[in-house]
């Protein structure tokens, strides 16, 4: 159990978020109504990739002080996940826009910013797989993600919040853009933050069986360093 | 390691158990799951489908550690 104590915390967070985050009373904040909900399912997207791009940008940091081929593979694994709740992320938040700014996509600063994020780290996965060498490939695209993370960080924290936008945390909105200052309430934490995590732990789970998978699969290499 | 994750396993399918006795328990009579515009039913569904996950999450982490077993 002491292995993967943190596998069923994953599971019991979440558990927790899907029962808790429809169940409990939500202030009443403009034309949000019920869609206030989302922010148990929206905004920890962003926080997991976050968190899971935070990972990667250490082990592509630790490849270049140690060229393990290792490193390479937990970078990955940790960025592969990240794009993926990325996705799951701009996709939830044009359904919610879709009802509460009347369009999917309505070209707001937050939206594009978070967009053209996303597309810098496909390029990631194109740039990786367009070097056959292992060792190259594994230093550009080490090089690639320190970059990478360097320009998502403004694109998604701080050109957001210098513009007006019909995103909360916007110009002129007092807070963070997933939490609006005030909006949120005590009872709504109690719920957010084990979300937060529960999605952070269960990304974990999700990249380390895509690391052990390639770690298997490139045994031979590693060894042989 | 494989006992451990069959304990694990064996106490999200005991939940998924309590979630399908809970609903069949209401179906006849006039409680909590037909209670504020039957909130409850998508509760459970959304619940079930998480937990399927979390299954399906938890086989191929075992399916991953019987190879890493055999190629120790």
């Amino acid at each position: 159990m002491r292995k993967s104590w943190w596998k069923i915390l994953a599971a019991v967070l979440l558990l927790y978020t899907f029962i808790a985050g429809f169940l409990i009373k939500v202030p009443d904040i403009g034309n949000l109504k019920e869609t206030i909900r989302n922010l148990f399912f929206h905004v920890p997207m962003w926080f997991g990739q976050l968190i899971l791009f935070t990972i990667s940008l250490i082990y592509s940091i630790a490849y270049l002080r140690n060229p393990n081929l290792k490193h390479d593979i937990y970078a990955i694994a940790f960025a592969k996940t990240g794009i993926v709740m990325g996705i799951l992320g701009l996709v939830t938040g044009s359904i919610w826009a879709t009802y509460t700014w009347g369009e999917p996509w309505s070209n707001d600063p937050k939206q594009i910013g978070v967009a053209i994020a996303m597309l810098i780290y496909f390029a990631y996965l194109v740039l990786r797989n367009s070097v056959t060498d292992i060792d190259k490939r594994a230093k550009i695209s080490a090089v690639y993600n320190i970059f990478a993370y360097f320009i998502y960080i403004p694109l998604i924290m701080i050109l957001p919040r210098l513009v007006e936008s019909l995103h909360p945390g916007g110009k002129g909105v007092e807070g963070n853009p997933g939490l609006n200052g005030a909006d949120l309430d005590a009872t709504m934490r109690l719920v957010f933050w084990p979300a937060v995590i529960g999605w952070t732990l269960l990304g974990t789970w999700i990249s380390t069986l895509h690391i052990r998978i390639n770690l298997l699969r490139d045994k031979k290499l590693i060894n042989a360093e | 390691m494989r006992n451990k994750i069959y304990c694990s396993l064996l106490m999200i399918t005991s939940l998924l158990f309590s979630v399908n006795t809970f609903a069949q328990d209401n179906v006849t009579s006039e409680s909590v799951m037909r209670s504020n515009g039957k909130i409850y039913v998508v509760v459970a569904i959304c619940v079930t489908i998480l937990i399927g996950l979390f299954l399906y999450i938890a086989s191929i982490d075992k399916k991953i550690g019987k190879i890493e077993k055999e190629n120790l």
